[in-house]
């Protein structure tokens, strides 16, 4: 009961938080939509192929063009209030749809990396903490350096480059076989051969960080005297490192995991141009190239919206493991 | 805090052997009150002394064979990208030879020609010229930016804090390359916009530290003792609070650098960049296209990336071991 109304009063403090910054971000939004050049009269015209001073001056009054700024912003406002971001004439569909296809293929390659960045990441810092000024350490934050100053696109270009091109293991490009009607655990596998070199190439560089990281929080949790006292105990040193030192190492981990879910979308568009898969990167590649602004935009906004939902449940999260931080702030 | 003390010290000895000479105009007054000897503060500075502190910090970052590396690797970079016109003039973005020479082939071009016939080594020793400028300026536009907004924010606190911390917070949120994209895209892409874009998304790293350094350092005593002098706010930031403030942020800036290099070139990479100038991640961009018949057009121009990424990460791992000695300890 006490939990469940800790975490009620921590769930109220974070929407209470985040609604100024969503407000803040769509104000931005808006902004740089304004700023950006050609307005969507300009680009139906431009579709159209013929247009001629009336019909942009209609265009223009029928979408609220010519209104004042401040109307505008309104409209906009009122806009997303129903889910409309728009129409993109390039794709003849609305935005907020468009985008929502290509959402799943963002977050499933996000989701990938960020598991493997973890999973070994935090396996070699501890061993790095082991090890610590021996040689395995040496190595290791050698490899790590190299990884962490290494482009995320370049590698998955090295990555094509031996895997597809000279080995031939791994597809290059795309998320499944075109044509190939599999079904469930063959289309899984299918699938599962198509990611892994993008989800490779995006977490190097987070993998890298979470080595580093685990390494310097264990080695600082180690100096602690509650470890000291379990060592005197007799705690097997195994349940030592397990329990005692990794466990509270993770904390500041998974706080920083959090605030890499941006960082992380931004590498995504990048790599995701890289190996062609089909995701919001590749859509905001496509955009620019386009100069499709309201999809651009679009973009912009619903992954402000996905860091804004994924930070406000790993701070739930944390509340929930760790009482102290909830009273702390 | 340490370093301040310390300062304070010898330049008091020196402001009152000069105090004591503009006091001989004045003797009545120094009979009656000799405490007046006391230094005049507001007259008196303590940079001197800052930099004999310093030199501590130097030899630490100076005996780390790790940094050595990193500031042999950067010097390298940077003497290369100075020579740039001297060893290859003329357009690097002109055909010269025959296309896809491989490396080796011809020692003319001991790195080869790409796809329109271009030198590569011509290419990649311009390349540095556009990294390191556009690494080094947008660093800076960051720094100016986060420092100024962050010392407002930590010095005065209550509700100009809470309004920048939340402007700080909406961009943190905003994914950071995805914005980086939507401005260059929007401003169209030269070298200006690309490193003022930069700057743009990298200020609020840099404006939360200085916030969290100053909102720590006001409380002492020594600012207390500054504002009790009577010194102003704008004296209080830049002389007393800001120099002790600094060793985070110039380790920070060393990675802004590096991360300012590799997002510049994620962006040539995608054609974002100056289309005017040859840049590392174009000269993949253009690469990657022919990649299974001559990927070396791809592995060369990355490899320049790497050497200067790993120079500034080397040297801002040797500088948060010197700057930083509770953590150097803990690591050795």
């Amino acid at each position: 009961m006490i939990v469940s109304g800790r975490l009620f009063q921590r769930l109220r403090r974070v929407v209470l938080q985040a609604v100024p910054t969503v407000l803040g971000i769509v104000i931005l939004n808006f902004f740089l939509l304004q700023f950006a050049p050609g307005d969507a009269a300009d680009v139906m015209a431009a579709e159209a192929g013929s247009a001629t001073v009336e019909t942009m001056a209609d265009l223009r009054s029928r979408f609220g063009l010519d209104l004042p700024v401040i109307h505008q912003l309104l409209n906009y406002l009122n806009n997303l209030a129903h889910f409309s971001l728009g129409y993109s004439p390039r794709y003849g569909m609305p935005v907020a749809e468009l985008i929502g296809q290509r959402l799943p293929g963002t977050l499933v390659l996000m989701s990938a990396s960020l598991l493997f960045a973890l999973t070994i990441g935090v396996i070699l810092g501890s061993l790095m903490a082991q090890f610590s000024g021996r040689l395995p350490d040496r190595v290791l934050s050698v490899g790590s350096l190299l990884f962490y100053s290494v482009p995320g696109f370049w590698i998955g270009l090295m990555l094509i480059l031996l895997f597809s091109v000279k080995l031939g293991w791994l597809p290059s490009g795309g998320d499944s076989t075109i044509g190939s009607n599999l079904t469930g655990f063959a289309a899984l596998a299918d699938k599962s051969r198509y990611i892994v070199l993008p989800a490779l190439s995006l977490s190097l560089y987070y993998l890298a960080i979470y080595a580093r990281l685990t390494r310097a929080a264990m080695l600082e949790v180690k100096s602690q005297d509650y470890v000291r006292t379990a060592r005197a105990k007799g705690v097997s040193p195994l349940r030592l490192v397990l329990r005692h030192i990794l466990r509270n190492a993770l904390i500041p981990i998974t706080t920083l995991a959090g605030m890499h879910i941006g960082g992380m979308l931004g590498g995504a568009v990048v790599v995701e141009t890289v190996f062609s898969w089909p995701g919001l990167g590749r859509l905001a590649f496509e955009a620019v190239m386009a100069r499709d602004f309201s999809v651009l935009l679009g973009i912009l906004l619903l992954s402000s919206f996905v860091v804004i939902i994924v930070n406000a449940t790993v701070d739930l999260l944390q509340a929930w493991l760790d009482p102290r931080i909830g009273e702390s702030r | 805090m340490t370093l301040t003390q310390s300062s304070i010290a010898p330049s008091g000895r020196l402001g009152a052997s000069r105090t004591e000479e503009t006091q001989a105009a004045a003797p009545e007054q120094a009979k009656d009150w000799p405490f007046l000897h006391a230094p005049d503060a507001l007259t008196q500075s303590s940079v001197t002394v800052t930099k004999a502190g310093l030199r501590r910090e130097v030899r630490i970052f100076l005996t780390n064979p790790n940094a050595i590396i990193g500031l042999v690797f950067l010097l390298t970079v940077i003497v290369v990208a100075l020579a740039a016109p001297y060893l290859f003039p003329g357009d690097p973005l002109e055909m010269v030879a025959r296309p896809f020479l491989w490396p080796g082939q011809n020692p003319v071009y001991p790195l080869g020609t790409d796809s329109m016939g271009r030198d590569v080594l011509a290419g990649i020793v311009h390349g540095a010229r556009i990294s390191l400028t556009v690494g080094i300026a947008a660093t800076l536009i960051g720094l100016t930016i986060g420092v100024l907004v962050g010392s407002i924010a930590g010095y005065f606190g209550g509700i100009v804090d809470d309004v920048l911390v939340k402007l700080i917070e909406i961009f943190q949120t905003l994914p950071s390359f995805v914005l980086l994209v939507v401005l260059v895209a929007i401003a169209q892409p030269n070298v200006l916009t690309v490193t003022s874009a930069i700057g743009i998304i990298t200020w609020p790293t840099v404006a939360r530290l200085t916030r969290a350094e100053f909102r720590a350092i006001r409380e002492k005593d020594y600012v207390l003792a500054a504002r009790s002098l009577g010194y102003g706010h704008v004296r209080i930031v830049f002389r007393e609070i800001l120099p002790n403030a600094l060793p985070p942020i110039i380790v920070t800036s060393s990675v802004m650098v590096a991360g300012a290099i590799l997002m510049e070139a994620a962006l040539s990479f995608m054609g974002l960049g100056d289309p005017n100038r040859v840049s590392w991640g174009s000269m993949i961009g253009a690469g990657r296209d022919v990649i299974r018949t001559a990927w070396y057009l791809t592995a060369l121009p990355g490899l320049a990336i790497v050497f200067t990424v790993i120079s500034l990460n080397l040297i801002s791992d040797g500088l948060n071991d010197a700057l930083n000695p509770r953590f150097s300890e803990e690591r050795r």
